[in-house]
């Protein structure tokens, strides 16, 4: 098989799998931290109880997180060598940074969330689930910097390693010159300098603002889009196992105080993950339009364009099979992609007059021009399709994504008048179990819509590794042959199988166990006790 | 000297990679030896040991590695496709012991804490050997091309001398995780710590005198840089050799803290030591030696060091400071309560 579809496949594999934990520990960090803070401000023994039953859950989902991280810290070196020495200069620096500055601090205080119950005091402690959830974030910060610094590359330029003689004449890097009578220096390249194959040994990107690279056009926007997934997905798996509780009438009070806290942070983030993907979308649009019409499946340039709501899209083929457009057929509403893309909501007449370019245009003649100089008209129509994402994946998982966005907004508002109007607990209704069970499953739906979106965002680069840079093709390792990412694919199946089942065992039977009902405060650490009780009273007191 | 860039991060990613020995290397260790023990409390003692700090301990391993991606790309490059099987090796052993350390206490069965402790055994051992065939082959040099591909295949990497240092690394670390034990314990499991303790340290030792007395001759490039600096390097190997006596000493006289950090040193003094046998040469390449990677050609451009060095420079204190505050706070000997492993 080929090497670069089983490098492919085997980050695809790796990511993924990594890409169901941290969500979780992210989300559960910020439910713990509202927990806890919960238990300073009123002393309810209940959010004691609740904090130590899902700092428990907490500290299962992060070893599986660090276990499947490590492998992707290495994978850029193991497999993505070529990439790796071109973007050295630029991309191992986030990587660095989320170490020193994320990991560390998550790991450290993670100890003393885990396991410093009896030897530290409440304050501390609470400062500890702080610190733990910052880190979860600063780690998504950094690893999203780096991924959308390939997405829309910013503040570097390419350089060329040329060799220089004493009589300051400039040779290319794979001139055979006799030792010592050369320097070797690095030159910038004019900024629409068009990366050959050639040039890979002798070329690499090299920073020249780093806040220019932390504040690519992208970043903003893809990191608060995935931080509110990742609260979505942690908010939902508290909300998930509550409705299971108050269905198997089980830790009532202790469910129904996680079940508020779940649906208040649900209800406000699925709101704000609406604003943010309208934000997202529209960067794509203005950044990556390639990747805009490959997920609406769009292929001629319109205005009032429409946006596809369910749908197919299929590859058109000529005789030989080759690619030469494609096929859709979904429900749209009408101009709907124009407003969208133009952002002027209160002029939708004005707004649907936005032209969207269609795949048959993207890229543009000129993009292919300069990199095929001699292809004429007819060649161009036959290279563009070379240019393209893989449609008919992409249109799929985003549009996968919106589902399960509506549907988790849906969830999340209804479950909050359910509770304002006092339904929600009387589970005998029939419709409340209904609404309980949707609960339960609820939590796959902030899961799938983040892989996704990942999908979606990564598959929709194709085919770049760094966008209109570097293809994806060129990037992989030269000292690797197919056999031996083979063998490693299949090993990481099967280990990442057994870790997934051993995983859900494990959690099924936490979730059986369940938390404490003890709302006496005996389940206090012995050392927090009496402090508890007097802060308790002076609290009681001032009210 | 002036001030050199490329020298700093050199030193910087080194200080990286010996906390990661000098911390997870009493946990690999820990691994290492706790089948030796059959009875469930006491294993769980030692699993606890290292409960709270493992994990910390790890990032060490991976901020080192972002570290070299960020300052020395292409060594990151060249060895991390260069030792692919390896490496691969490596992550699934991680992956084990960690995964280990978590399930283990979670289910009551004695076949389910079997099979995982096995995983955290094998793993931990896996670990340390594949990291000291690493360093060994970093020695030894490899064969690369002009642009710093690996030419080789996995048998290149598995010469007798790599192989030798696998085994020591595996002796160093359980011989560090044996006197770590020995601080976090009390009791009969102390005493029974304190005989492995005979064993551990003179199996290291002889291994340790080994390596040390053949490397000068075996390996080339070692040969020169003893001729370029025989004083650093002999004052380093003999500092590495008396705090590895020293450590018998303190165990003897009941002082634990002291034989770890000994222990400590004597890591310590071996990183040092390997540090200026290769430096400036990051990876040694036979037979062709001009296509050496050295902190020079494999580096990232002089800005990006700058900057990451000030991005070190602040953080680096930080971490210190609350990673010696976590092990204040779970100095002492292990509990087991309801929260541990
Ligand atoms: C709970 C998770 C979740 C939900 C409900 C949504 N998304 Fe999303 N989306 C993600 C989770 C996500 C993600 C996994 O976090 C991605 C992948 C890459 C990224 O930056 O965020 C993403 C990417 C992503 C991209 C591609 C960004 C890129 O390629 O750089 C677009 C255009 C959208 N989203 C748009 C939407 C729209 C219009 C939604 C309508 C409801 C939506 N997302 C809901
Ligand atoms: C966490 C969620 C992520 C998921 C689910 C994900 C998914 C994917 C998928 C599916 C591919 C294969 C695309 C294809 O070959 O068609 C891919 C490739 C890749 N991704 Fe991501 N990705 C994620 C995050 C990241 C991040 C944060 C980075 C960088 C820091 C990254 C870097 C890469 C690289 C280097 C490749 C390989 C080259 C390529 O195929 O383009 N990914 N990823
Ligand atoms: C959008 C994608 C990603 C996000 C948001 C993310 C976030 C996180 C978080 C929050 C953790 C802490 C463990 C946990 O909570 O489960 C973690 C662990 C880890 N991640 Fe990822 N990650 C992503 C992708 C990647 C990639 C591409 C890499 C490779 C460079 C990576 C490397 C690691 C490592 C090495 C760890 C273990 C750290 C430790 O020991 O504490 N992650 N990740």
């Amino acid at each position: 098989m080929d090497i670069e579809i089983l490098s492919r496949a085997q980050f695809a594999f790796t990511i993924a799998f990594h890409f169901l934990f941290p969500p979780l520990t992210i989300g559960l960090g910020l439910n713990l931290v509202v927990m806890s803070g919960l238990w300073m401000k009123t002393r309810n023994p209940i959010y004691h109880n609740m904090g130590r039953f899902w700092t428990k859950v907490f500290g299962l989902i992060f070893a599986i997180g660090v276990a499947t991280g490590i492998v992707m810290e290495f994978q850029f070196g193991t497999n993505w060598a070529t990439y790796s020495r071109f973007v050295g200069d630029v991309f191992g620096s986030p990587l660095a940074i989320e170490g020193i500055y994320a990991f560390f601090l998550e790991s450290g205080f993670l100890a003393i969330l885990l396991f410093g119950w009896d030897k530290v005091g409440p304050r501390l402690h609470f400062f500890s689930t702080c610190m733990v959830a910052l880190g979860a974030h600063f780690s998504a910060i950094w690893i999203l910097v780096a991924n959308s610094w390939m997405q829309t590359p910013a503040g570097f330029h390419l350089a060329k390693k040329i060799k220089l003689t004493a009589d300051g004449v400039q040779h290319p890097y794979s001139a055979e010159l006799a030792e010592g009578t050369f320097k070797i220096k690095e030159v910038p390249l004019p900024e629409d300098y068009i990366l050959q194959q050639s040039d890979l040994d002798s070329i690499r990107a090299v920073i020249t603002d780093f806040w220019a690279m932390v504040f690519n056009p992208s970043s903003m926007d893809r990191l608060v889009h995935t931080i509110l997934a990742c609260w979505l997905a942690g908010t939902f798996l508290v909300i998930s196992i509550s409705a299971y509780y108050l269905l198997k009438k089980r830790h009532i009070p202790f469910a129904k105080a996680s079940m508020r806290i779940g649906l208040t942070l649900a209800a406000i983030t699925t709101v704000l993950q609406f604003w943010s993907a309208d934000s997202t979308a529209r960067g794509v649009a203005e950044n990556q339009p390639v990747k805009l019409a490959a997920i609406e499946g769009l292929a001629d340039s319109t205005t009032e364009a429409p946006l596809g709501i369910i749908g197919m899209v299929s590859w058109e083929r000529d005789d030989d099979g080759n690619i030469i457009g494609i096929n859709e057929s979904a429900l749209k509403v009408p101009a709907l992609l124009s407003i969208l893309v133009s952002g002027d909501f209160l002029h939708p007449f004005k707004a649907s007059e936005v032209e969207v370019k269609g795949l048959n245009d993207l890229p543009s003649d000129e993009f292919i021009l300069a990199r095929h100089p001699d292809a004429t008209p007819a060649e161009i129509k036959k290279i563009r399709p070379d240019y393209w994402p893989n449609v008919p994946v992409v249109f799929q998982t985003y549009h996968i994504m919106i589902a399960c966005g509506v549907a988790l907004f849906a969830i999340a508002w209804l479950g909050l008048a359910l509770w304002k109007t006092g339904r929600l607990w009387v589970v005998d209704s029939k419709f409340t179990r209904l609404y309980l069970i949707a609960c339960i499953f609820s939590v796959f739906l902030p899961q799938l819509a983040s892989q996704a979106g990942w999908f979606t965002a990564e598959m929709g680069r194709q085919p770049w590794i760094v966008y209109e840079i570097l293809k994806t093709s060129e990037a992989l390792s030269k000292a690797v042959r197919a056999e031996q990412v083979l063998f490693s694919l299949i090993l990481f199946t099967l280990i990442y199988l057994l870790l997934f089942l051993v995983f859900a065992y494990t959690l099924n039977t936490k979730i059986k166990h369940g938390p404490s009902d003890d709302v006496s405060g005996a389940q206090l650490p012995e050392k927090w006790r009496s402090i508890a009780i007097l802060e308790k009273e002076r609290h009681d007191n001032s009210e | 000297m002036e001030f050199d860039l490329p020298t700093f991060w050199f030193l910087l990613v080194g200080v990286l990679f010996t906390g990661y020995a000098m911390l997870d290397g009493f946990d690999l260790g820990v691994g290492a030896l706790h089948l030796f023990t059959k009875t469930d409390d006491e294993r769980r003692i030692m699993l606890n040991s290292i409960g709270p700090v493992w994990d910390g301990n790890e990032v060490w391993l991976v901020t080192g590695g972002g570290a070299l991606f960020a300052a020395f790309p292409e060594v990151y490059a060249t060895v991390f496709s260069g030792f692919y099987d390896a490496f691969m090796l490596l992550l699934f052993a991680l992956i084990f012991r960690a995964v280990a350390i978590e399930f283990r206490s979670k289910q009551p069965g004695r076949f389910w804490r079997r099979a995982w402790d096995c995983g955290f055994a094998g793993g931990s051992v896996l670990s340390s050997f594949l990291i000291g065939v690493a360093m060994g082959n970093v020695v030894w040099g490899i064969p690369l091309d002009k642009s710093h591909e690996f030419t080789g295949n996995i048998l290149t990497l598995l010469h007798p001398y790599s192989l030798l240092l696998g085994l020591t690394t595996v002796a160093l670390f359980m011989m560090h995780g044996n006197i770590y034990l020995i601080l976090k314990t009390e009791g009969e499991l102390q005493a029974k710590l304190g005989r492995w303790v005979k064993i551990t340290i003179p199996i290291f030792m002889v291994l340790f005198l080994t390596v040390g007395l053949i490397t000068p001759f075996l390996c080339p490039h070692i040969k020169t840089a003893f001729n370029e600096r025989p004083i650093i390097l002999t004052l380093f190997f003999t500092l590495a050799l008396l705090l590895a006596f020293n450590i018998p000493r303190e165990v003897h006289k009941k002082r634990e803290f002291r034989a770890f950090l000994s222990s400590c040193g004597t890591m310590l003094s071996l990183m040092t030591l390997f540090a200026a046998s290769v430096y400036p040469t990051m990876v040694f390449s036979t037979p062709n030696i001009e296509n050496s990677l050295t902190i020079y050609n494999g580096s990232s451009t002089e800005k990006t060091l700058q900057f990451m060095m000030i991005v070190a420079l602040i953080g680096v204190p930080i971490v210190l400071t609350y990673t010696a505050s976590v092990y204040y706070i779970f100095r002492g000997k292990v509990v087991i309560t309801e929260e541990s492993y």
